[in-house]
C-alpha cells in the first residue's frame, strides 16, 4: 500500500493493464498531454491523439472494440459526450443485443465528471444516472484512488462497454486545469481522502456492481457515488453528534446497481437518503426509491440532487449542489 | 468603402484593456472556473462585428467576449457576469462561455464546433423573417474537425444562408498542434462546399474588415455563406493559467512534479520500443518548448499593427486611448459594485 493520488491510481491501473495486453489503445483529444507517462511508455500508436471529432473517434472506438482492440476513449469532460451520444446509444449499447448477445463490445468510455469549481452547466455535469438509463452500458463511479484504480480494471475486463467518470473535485489535475490554473486565490471543497488515498502495489479490480458500505449505521442509510459519498461521510459525523446513526452506503456502480446492498441496508435502518450530484429527475436517485419499492420494503425516503442546470457562479453552484447542510437537513426531517 | 480606423482601434484598444481587467480579477480569484481570454484576437472580431446591425445574429464559442463587447453588450453587466453577480447579463447563470444577449441575438457555448449549427440557425431564421439580416460564426481551427461545423457549412450553401463563417486559426487545440490531425487544408476544405473563402492575416484589422464588407455585403444580397481563414497567436495560451505556458516559462519548477513520473514510466519495462519512446518524449518536449514559443510567445499584436497607421496624430490616438482607459477603470469599480444600467437581480 502506497499513498497515492486519485489520478496516479488510474494511470497506474492502465500502465499495469497496457503492459499486459497489447491491444488496449488509449484514444482522445489531447491524450498526448494529459496521459504524458503513458504516452512516452507506450508510443503514440497506442496513446493517440484525435482531432475535435467526438461523433468519428467514439464510433470507430466501438467497431475497433468490435474488432479486437480494447480502446479507452476520453471525451474529456462527460458534457462533452452529448457529440458523441449516437456512437453509445445506438451502438455500442446495442450491437451485443442486436447479434443476438454473439458480438461483444468491449469499450472504455473514459470521462472527468461533476462541479463544484465554478465552470458552469455545460462544463459540470454528472449525467452518469442518464447514461445508465440505457441498456447495455455499464457506468462507474470512483469516489477515492484505490477503487478508481480498481474499477478502470474492472471497466477494462468487462467484455461490454462501459463509462467511467473521474470527478474532478477527486482528479487533482483536472481541477488544476479547470478551477485552479496555478492561482492561490481560490480555494474548493476537495474531500482529502477522495482525492489521496492508500493504493495497493498492485491493483486488482473492483467486483462489478460491488457497492461498499463506508460507514455501519443504524438509524438511517446515506446512498451516493463519488464526491456524493464524501459529502454523505462528513453529514453522517455531523448526525452522530446529534444521536443519529447514520450508513454510508457507497454505489461505486450506477449500472449495474447493487439492489441488494441498497435494499439490505433500508430494511435495517427504514429510512433511506441519496445523494446524488446528477440531476434528480428521472434519474439514480428515483431508481434507488423503486428498487426499494419493488423488493416490498417499507422505508421512509428522501433525496438531495441537483436539482436544475447547474449555474455558473460559485454562490448559486454551492447552492445547487448537494452540499452537507442540505444533507443534513434532509436526514434530520426523515428522523422525525 | 474603407474602414474608419479610429473606430476599430478604440474596439480592440477598449477589449484589450477589458480582457486585461479580468485576467487581473481572475488572478485575484474572483473570477472562478476557466478563463479563455481572446488577447490577440481582437483585429478579427473588431474588423467583423463593427460590420454588425440590428437584426444580425453572432454565434460564439468559449472565447466570445470581445465579440459581445464590441456588439454593444453593457460592459458592466458583461463583467458582472464573469464575475458571477446576480447583475450580470445572465444574472450569474452563464459565465464567460455562455454568454447571452437575446437583443443582440448573440449566443455562446462551450461545445467545441456548436457555433457552426447556431449560426446556421439564426441565418434561417434571418431568411425567412429578417431578410438581409446576417448571422456570424466564430470558431477555432480545433472547431474545423468537428463533423457539426463541416454538417454546417453544407446546410448554408446548399440553402444559400446569410452566413459567415469566422475560423481564428491559432495552429493548436489546447495542447495539440491542429495539423498533426488535420488533413488536407482548411481553405479548399470550405471551398469545395462551394463556400467563397478568403485566408487573411488576423492581425490586420483593414484588411479584415474589407474582407467582411465584401462577404457580409454578399450574405445581405442572398449570395450565401462566406468563410474566412483569419490567422493570429494568443500571448495568454488557451485559458490563463494554461499548463504548457507554466512549463515552458518555468521548466524546472513545474517540471519538478512532472518528471519523474514520467522518467519512472519511460524506463519501465514492457511497452513500446526505445526507439518509438524517445519520439513520443521528444514530441512532447517540442510542445512544451518550441511550439509554445512559437504559438505563444512570438506575439504578433494586432493592435501595434493600427496603432502605428494613427500615430501620425498623436495627440488624438493618447486622447483616445487615455478615454478608453478611464472607462475601463469606471466599469470594473462599477462592475464589483454590482452598478449596472439595468439592476436586475436574479433569483
Ligand atoms: C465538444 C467539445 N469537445 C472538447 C472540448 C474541450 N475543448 C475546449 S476548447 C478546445 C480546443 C478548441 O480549439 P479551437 O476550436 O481551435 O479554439 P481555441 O480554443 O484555440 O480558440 C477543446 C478541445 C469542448 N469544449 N467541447
Amino acid at each position: 500500500m502506497k499513498s497515492k493520488t486519485f489520478a496516479q491510481a488510474i494511470d497506474m491501473a492502465l500502465a499495469q493493464a497496457m503492459a499486459d495486453d497489447p491491444n488496449i489503445i488509449i484514444l482522445g483529444e489531447d491524450v498526448q498531454m494529459l496521459r504524458v507517462n503513458l504516452f512516452s511508455r507506450f508510443g503514440r500508436d497506442r496513446v493517440r491523439n484525435t482531432p475535435i471529432s467526438e461523433s468519428a473517434f467514439v464510433g470507430a472506438a466501438v467497431t475497433a472494440a468490435m474488432a479486437g482492440l480494447k480502446p479507452v476513449v476520453e471525451v474529456m469532460l462527460v458534457d462533452f459526450i452529448g457529440v458523441a451520444m449516437d456512437a453509445i446509444l445506438n451502438h455500442a449499447a446495442k450491437v451485443n443485443s442486436f447479434s443476438g448477445g454473439k458480438w461483444q463490445v468491449p469499450l472504455v468510455i473514459r470521462a472527468a465528471c461533476g462541479g463544484g469549481y465554478g465552470d458552469g452547466g455545460q462544463h459540470q455535469q454528472s449525467l452518469w444516472g442518464w447514461l445508465a438509463h440505457i441498456p447495455g452500458i455499464m457506468v462507474v463511479v470512483p469516489s477515492n484512488p484505490a477503487d478508481a484504480g480498481g474499477l478502470m480494471l474492472t471497466a477494462l475486463e468487462h467484455a461490454g462497454p462501459v463509462i467511467y467518470l473521474e470527478h474532478k473535485l477527486l482528479a487533482d489535475y483536472w481541477l488544476d486545469y479547470m478551477g485552479i490554473g496555478d492561482r492561490k486565490t481560490v480555494t474548493f471543497d476537495v474531500p482529502p481522502n477522495g482525492a489521496r488515498g492508500p493504493v495497493p502495489d498492485k491493483l486488482s479490480p473492483v467486483p462489478p456492481g460491488k457497492a461498499a458500505v463506508r460507514q455501519k449505521g443504524s438509524d438511517i442509510s446515506l446512498v451516493g457515488v463519488g464526491v456524493g459519498v464524501h459529502r454523505c461521510l462528513q453529514a453522517a459525523g455531523s448526525l452522530k453528534t446529534k444521536g443519529v446513526a447514520a450508513e454510508v452506503i457507497d454505489l461505486r456502480s450506477v449500472s449495474p446497481l447493487d439492489i441488494k446492498a441498497i435494499c439490505e441496508s433500508a430494511e435495517k435502518t427504514g429510512r433511506v437518503l441519496v445523494v446524488d450530484e446528477d440531476y434528480r429527475e428521472f434519474g439514480l436517485s428515483g431508481e434507488c426509491a423503486a428498487v426499494i419499492m419493488e423488493a416490498g420494503i417499507r422505508a421512509k425516503y428522501a433525496r438531495v440532487c441537483t436539482n436544475d442546470t447547474i449555474p455558473y457562479s460559485r454562490d448559486l453552484e454551492e447552492k445547487t449542489l448537494p452540499n452537507t447542510e442540505r444533507i443534513i437537513s434532509a436526514a434530520l426531517s426523515l428522523m422525525s | 468603402m474603407q474602414p474608419d480606423l479610429w473606430e476599430l482601434y478604440s474596439l480592440m484598444y477598449k477589449s484589450r484593456l477589458f480582457e486585461q481587467a479580468v485576467k487581473k480579477l481572475w488572478n485575484d480569484g474572483k473570477i472562478s472556473g476557466e478563463m479563455h481570454l481572446a488577447i490577440g484576437e481582437e483585429a478579427v472580431a473588431a474588423g467583423i462585428v463593427s460590420h454588425l446591425k440590428e437584426g444580425d445574429a453572432m454565434a460564439l464559442d468559449h472565447r466570445g467576449t470581445p465579440q459581445m463587447l464590441m456588439r454593444g453588450v453593457d460592459p458592466v453587466s458583461l463583467l458582472c457576469e464573469l464575475l458571477g453577480k446576480p447583475e450580470g447579463l445572465c444574472g450569474g447563470m452563464g459565465g464567460h462561455m455562455h454568454l447571452f444577449s437575446e437583443q443582440h441575438l448573440a449566443a455562446s457555448s462551450g461545445i467545441v464546433g456548436s457555433s457552426g449549427p447556431a449560426a446556421v440557425g439564426f441565418a434561417l431564421a434571418a431568411q425567412h423573417l429578417r431578410p438581409g439580416a446576417v448571422a456570424v460564426a466564430f470558431f477555432g481551427e480545433g472547431a474545423m474537425n468537428q463533423g457539426m461545423m463541416m454538417e454546417s457549412m453544407n446546410l448554408a450553401a446548399t440553402w444559400k444562408l446569410p452566413v459567415l463563417f469566422v475560423c481564428k486559426d491559432s495552429k493548436i487545440a489546447i495542447t495539440t498542434v491542429s495539423s498533426s490531425v488535420t488533413s488536407g487544408s482548411l481553405f479548399n476544405r470550405a471551398k469545395s462546399f462551394n463556400i467563397p473563402a478568403k485566408e487573411i492575416d488576423g492581425t490586420d484589422v483593414e484588411m479584415i474588415w474589407l474582407a467582411a464588407h465584401k462577404a457580409i455585403d454578399e450574405a445581405r444580397r442572398g449570395e450565401g455563406p462566406s468563410f474566412l481563414l483569419a490567422h493570429c497567436s494568443r500571448p495568454e495560451g488557451h485559458f490563463l493559467g494554461d499548463p504548457l505556458i507554466r512549463i515552458t516559462k518555468n521548466p524546472l519548477k513545474e517540471m519538478k512534479d512532472m518528471a519523474p513520473a514520467l522518467l519512472k514510466s519511460i524506463l519501465k519495462p514492457k511497452g513500446a520500443a526505445v526507439r518509438e519512446r524517445t519520439e513520443s518524449l521528444s514530441s512532447v518536449t517540442s510542445i512544451l518548448g518550441q511550439t509554445t514559443k512559437a504559438q505563444f510567445f512570438n506575439f504578433n499584436d494586432p493592435l501595434d499593427m493600427t496603432r502605428k497607421e494613427l500615430k501620425s496624430d498623436k495627440n488624438r490616438l493618447e486622447q483616445l486611448e487615455e478615454k478608453i482607459e478611464q472607462e475601463i477603470k469606471q466599469i470594473v469599480i462599477n462592475a464589483l459594485n454590482g452598478n449596472t444600467d439595468n439592476k436586475k437581480a436574479v433569483t
